[in-house]
């Protein structure tokens, strides 16, 4: 929709040109959200696009997103042959509300930033041990992924900083996952989505997203037993940390999370 | 910035925030729609570089240096674009709203995309069709026919607009530009219920752009309710076109006009408002309880309130028999209360429309399906004569109900008298939801009781509606959700308490069914409980209690109306048609274990037209070229009834469809017409259309007779031509010699809209549920139709599928969700979950072999009705398959989870399956 109160866009070319924050400043990478709401507060925009950062690279330490890179970018990517976690992405692409058509547009970083607990790009990249690199005057700083969104909507940027990239360790990458997701609607918005990893050492760690306010990782020595594996879900995750909005109530959203979360431990325990 | 539109480069400036969407728009590509402006419906879908996005996302800016693409420059008129050719052989559209967001996207899908078209499709609503038409033109199927003159009346024939839709070249409210438009933004109230104490207009005048603000100080004060109807007792005056109290979180406090939109939100953000803020009360059962907070207290009888202290604004109370005592003798009895909730119409476009004063004319050009119940509105709200008044639409982008209103109309006419210039209301999704008006949310209590060989002896009804804030349709729509319902059955005692309350909430009014979805809802589950404690089958327990062709057909208390005969009968056809096709062996669902499976089903009669009188005027005339100018009042909205009318006058003339040109809904070309609601566009409309062009076919025979001498009787027409024996005259010879002697060849014909008919549905399902998860997958989906003869059996299809989806939309998935204070909650789409084409399973249709008396060549009405049987025949499966009944809508998983559960738990079954 018209932001009818946006006066200016500044399209920064390189981190120098970025223009001291202000207040009614916004980000604006894909947009797709930006535009979906009014925005009243807002005055101007901050193009990303110009800075044209590579939306992914491939090192041998692993794998660099760009925040302004495209969801269809990542789905697309075509991962090295020993990326075993390479599935996991397109499931999480596909785990979107929103179509392909906003797949070209809508970026990772985007979706990160929102904080939304069914932001499948946040379930991906906590999944695979993600660490976002945030830009703020005059310096910068990490933080792992799931450490980054605090709450429903809410994340650890402060005004002025800059989510850059999120960088994936080639050793994430190498894992064996199992995917599950569920919605109240056949293809609709995430209540629950489940992420599993086996490492090669046979550690495993779930990440419960989508159902909680903010991910929750949990980890495990091996995979776990049916009963172990529920009862450190009822132990890490209290009933106050599960979503509710119109997307799901709290209780089924949580009986959903140890529904899938033990389709994973089968899955996992099953192909181990 | 340099653009590439469709092929053509040229420069312009976007501003900073401006969407590629509005200025696509503003630079004439009208093809390209709002439906939501938020990204989630698709109709504004465009390609970039060869690549469909949603427009309303793209900042304009950003399209520097692509090449765009819209509808309009996908092909050429001549040289249709493949996809745009499937959508109409296949007629994948009724309202057409969606069409070139749908086209544009379809046509941009690779073969992998073709496979799972549910998650290709989810990013493009359709409200009409339910999407089986859609993948007809995917998969390039031919829906239509051709045939021969004179026989065009049931047969599938095309839209008239369909080159035009799939063009994206239809022109719908908004797709027109106009020199010197002002804009106009609605303040809106925050509070529940409040009295304004003061309004500043100064701030928001001071906006630079903004020309004028208007406030209840503007206002006519007069009473009038939005809701339009053929005869105004039916619904209380009780609305000002702005008022001094509002009662609703989003009622309109002023109107801010100026030369651009954003001059006008931001004079609305300046506006400032002294609210007295009231207590307020949103639930229905609280609001009729004493000591309430009373929302109309000044109302009377006369305003037509039954009881504005106690917030009652209808109600109907009667008895026939004694139910208490059939119940006491009955062999089987059953009691439940049934709670229905909050949907709304979405239809993809949103109200508004475009008002100007033309040589003394009021000119008001709105998304309608009431043009001339708004003329008269308008005319008396302000002093106005009817001649000084203009109403009309092209296409409306859908309207279900929801367009039976007078919502934006009279702002419109009160800024275009007030300033002079013209204007034009666009309301925002957002605001469909906070303030236009929704389904009447109801709790049914049902009491009944049969006999042991299933005969019904007692059914008794006790409703509270919730109107919200304002008395639109609260009457004739809580009526008609005990009518029909308690009608259907023969049994010798029935009740009703019936009661529809204001509370502090946005005002319910006329939805697709009119009541009767949620009457049904309960009534329905209860025959299928008796039916269960007798051991019958469900349709056996129908056939039982139903009426047949001459049994009265009775709700208490006597509405005075007895104009509803048998015109036709199909409902025993359609029980039989839909047990036959569950029956029918279907392939094997590769269930996983543990799903339960059942079967329900649900039947439904309504009226084929509203009560006391709904008229249509029609008139046609011979063409200079020979062709017939046929000229209706009733409007197209995705009903058909365009198809439908030029079918009819076709076949009165013994001619083809191409030659009727049609023009319709519009005040200025004369007559009356009550409107396109009550699914009467074809019994009552088509009936005027009916005797026009027989009363004309006369005329024609006649004036030929005369010319050459023998009797009219001798004469018949034949395609473009009259022959009387060995004589041919064709119509454009006829014509002229007409003009020769000063003559012109028309003919008129009405309708008032009774006697009135009943047309009758059967919706059977097959589904499974998980208990594991509360998931609900539909097996099978069938429903058979009375609809008369059919006057186009692919439209017709269309309507019945197109109602099925609907329905299951409200009951599987959408719900709006008011909060204690009286605000929408979810009032946008990603929120709101509209059924998409992953969401809606293939519905077989079947009709019943019928034909009506009353209605135009036979057909009936069959608009409304296939949405009405279908959340009750859902409940009956869903009881079948889990053992449990459930007593409220949406069916959600989250919801009948724990209920599965529990169930599950009493069974001592904790094996969960997958």
């Amino acid at each position: 929709m018209d932001l009818n109160t946006i006066t200016a866009i500044a399209r920064p070319r390189m981190r120098d040109e970025l223009p001291p924050w202000t207040t009614g400043d916004a980000w604006l990478a894909g947009g797709t959200w930006l535009f979906s709401e009014p925005q009243v507060h807002l005055n101007r925009l901050i193009d990303l696009a110009a800075l044209k950062w590579p939306a992914l690279t491939i090192t041998t330490k692993g794998l660099s997103i760009a925040a302004t890179c495209t969801i269809a970018e990542l789905d697309a990517l075509a991962c090295p042959p020993d990326w075993l976690a390479a599935p996991l992405i397109n499931q999480c692409c596909r785990a979107f509300l929103a179509s392909f058509k906003i797949w070209k547009t809508a970026t990772v970083g985007g979706n990160l930033c929102m904080s939304l607990p069914a932001g499948p790009m946040i379930s991906l990249t906590a999944a695979l041990d993600g660490v976002c690199t945030i830009w703020r005057p005059g310096g910068e700083r990490q933080i792992g992924v799931a450490d980054f969104v605090s709450g429903d909507q809410r994340n650890v940027l402060v005004p002025g900083e800059l989510l850059r990239q999120i960088d994936i360790p080639v050793a994430a990458l190498r894992r064996r996952t199992a995917f599950r997701q569920i919605s109240l609607t056949p293809v609709g918005r995430s209540a629950a989505l489940l992420i599993g990893s086996v490492y090669d050492d046979g550690r495993f760690v779930l990440t419960v997203t989508a159902s909680t306010r903010r991910p929750i990782r949990l980890p495990f020595s091996r995979i776990p037993q049916a009963a172990e594996l529920r009862e450190a879900i009822l132990q890490r995750i209290p009933d106050g940390l599960y979503h509710d909005d119109l997307h799901g109530k709290p209780d089924w959203r949580k009986a959903m999370t140890l529904r899938l979360a033990e389709e994973i431990r089968v899955e996992c325990a099953g192909t181990a | 910035m340099n653009f590439e539109i469709n092929g053509k480069s040229f420069t312009q400036t976007p501003r900073a925030g401006q969407c590629l969407r509005t200025f696509l728009r503003e630079l004439g590509h009208f093809g390209v729609k709002k439906g939501c402006d938020a990204g989630d419906c698709g109709a504004c879908s465009v390609m970039i570089d060869g690549e469909p996005v949603h427009s309303c996302l793209i900042p304009a800016f950003r399209a520097e240096g692509h090449a765009v693409t819209t509808i309009e420059g996908l092909a050429s008129k001549e040289a249709p674009h493949p996809m745009q050719q499937a959508f109409l052989e296949a007629q994948a559209f009724q309202c057409g709203f969606c069409t070139a967001g749908m086209i544009l996207t379809c046509a941009s899908l690779n073969q992998a995309q073709r496979q799972d078209l549910g998650v290709a499709l989810k990013g493009n609503i359709c409200r009409c069709t339910g999407y089986r038409a859609i993948e007809d033109a995917l998969d390039g199927r031919t829906n239509i026919e051709s045939v021969a003159p004179g026989e065009a009346f049931g047969r599938s024939l095309p839209a008239p607009a369909g080159p035009e839709v799939v063009r994206g070249a239809a022109r719908y409210t908004f797709d027109v530009e106009i020199e010197g438009l002002l804009h106009i933004k609605l303040a809106r109230s925050p509070y529940p219920h409040a009295r304004i104490r003061a309004i500043d207009k100064a701030s928001a005048l001071a906006v630079p752009g903004v020309r004028a603000v208007l406030t209840h100080a503007d206002a006519p004060d007069r009473l009038f309710s939005t809701a339009r109807h053929e005869r105004a007792w039916m619904d209380p005056d009780d609305t000002r076109v702005l008022d001094d109290v509002v009662r609703f979180v989003g009622q309109k406090v002023a109107a801010i006009i100026a030369e651009t939109e954003a001059a006008a939100e931001e004079g609305c953000r300046r506006l400032k408002v002294d609210y007295e803020i009231w207590p307020h009360v949103v639930d229905p059962e609280a609001a009729i309880a004493s000591g309430a907070p009373v929302l109309h207290p000044d109302r009377r009888v006369e305003n037509r309130v039954a009881n504005a202290a106690r917030n009652i604004v209808a109600e109907a109370h009667g008895e026939y028999g004694d139910v208490a005592s059939a119940l006491a003798q009955s062999a089987v009895t059953y009691e439940g209360t049934f709670t229905t909730h909050r949907v709304q119409h979405a239809a993809l476009e949103t109200h508004g429309g475009l008002a100007w004063i033309d040589e003394g004319v009021l000119n008001v050009r709105s998304s309608t399906q009431v043009p001339f119940l708004t003329r008269r509105a308008l005319s008396e709200l302000f002093d106005l004569p009817p001649d000084k008044v203009r109403v009309f639409c092209e296409c409306v982008g859908g309207g279900f109900g929801g367009k039976q209103e007078m919502l934006v109309e009279d702002i419109l006419a009160l800024a275009a008298l007030k300033t002079g210039r013209p204007v034009k209301l666009e309301l925002t999704r957002e605001e469909q939801f906070i303030a236009t008006s929704t389904r009447h949310p109801m709790r049914v209590t049902v009491r009944a009781g049969a006999d042991e060989n299933g005969k019904l002896t007692a059914l008794q009804l006790d409703v509270l509606s919730n109107t919200g804030a304002y008395g639109n349709h609260a009457g004739p729509v809580l009526f008609h959700a005990c009518a029909e319902s308690l009608g259907v059955y023969n049994c010798p005692n029935k009740k009703v308490d019936a009661v529809a309350a204001y509370t502090n909430t946005v005002p319910a009014g006329a939805f697709r069914g009119y009541g009767l979805p949620q009457g049904q809802f309960a009534v329905e589950a209860t025959i299928d409980e008796l039916a269960r404690q007798l051991g019958l089958s469900p349709f056996e327990m129908r056939r039982r209690n139903i009426v047949r062709p001459g049994d009265p057909m009775l709700w208490p208390p006597d509405n005075g109306y007895h104009d509803v005969l048998y015109g036709s009968y199909g409902l025993d056809q359609c029980l039989d048609l839909v047990e036959r096709a569950m029956q029918a062996a279907t392939p094997a669902t590769g269930l996983p274990p543990g799903w339960l499976v059942g079967e329900g089903i649900a039947l439904t009669m309504i009226d084929t037209v509203p009560p006391d009188g709904h008229i249509a005027d029609a008139t046609i005339a011979l063409r200079d070229d020979g062709g017939f100018e046929l000229v209706v009042g009733t409007a197209e909205f995705g009903n058909g009834t365009s198809t439908v009318h030029r079918q009819i006058a076709a076949t009165a003339l013994g001619t083809s469809v191409d030659q009727i040109r049609l023009k319709q809904s519009d005040t200025a070309h004369g007559g009356h017409d009550t409107g396109a609601y009550g699914s009467t566009g074809t019994f009552v409309a088509g009936r005027a259309t009916q005797a026009a062009a027989e009363n004309l076919s006369i005329e024609l025979k006649t004036f030929v007779a005369a010319a050459i001498g023998v009797e009219a009787d001798a004469c018949v027409l034949d395609s473009d031509s009259i022959v009387c024996g060995d004589k041919r005259l064709t119509f454009a010879q006829i014509v002229r010699s007409a003009r020769a002697q000063g003559r012109r060849l028309a003919a008129s014909g009405s309708s008032a809209g009774t006697p009135r008919s009943v047309a009758f549905n059967v919706q059977g399902f097959r589904v499974a549920v998980n208990p594991g998860t509360g998931e609900i997958r539909i097996l099978k989906s069938v429903q058979a139709a009375d609809a008369g003869r059919v006057a186009n059996p692919m439209q017709c299809r269309g309507q019945v599928e197109g109602g099925v989806a609907q329905a299951l939309g409200a009951a599987l998935y959408e719900e709006m969700v008011i909060d204690t204070d009286g605000r929408v909650v979810n009032p946008r789409f990603r929120d709101y979950h509209l059924p998409s084409f992953a969401d809606v399973p293939r519905t077989e249709v079947l009709f019943a072999d019928t034909s009506d008396t009353l209605g135009p060549m036979g057909a009936k009405s069959m608009s409304e009705s296939p949405y009405n049987p279908v959340a009750a025949a859902l409940g009956n499966a869903l009881r079948d398959a889990a053992g449990i009944r459930f007593t409220a809508t949406p069916f959600k998983r989250d919801r009948l989870y724990p209920l599965l559960q529990a169930k599950l738990a009493a069974q001592g079954k904790d094996q969960l399956p997958r």
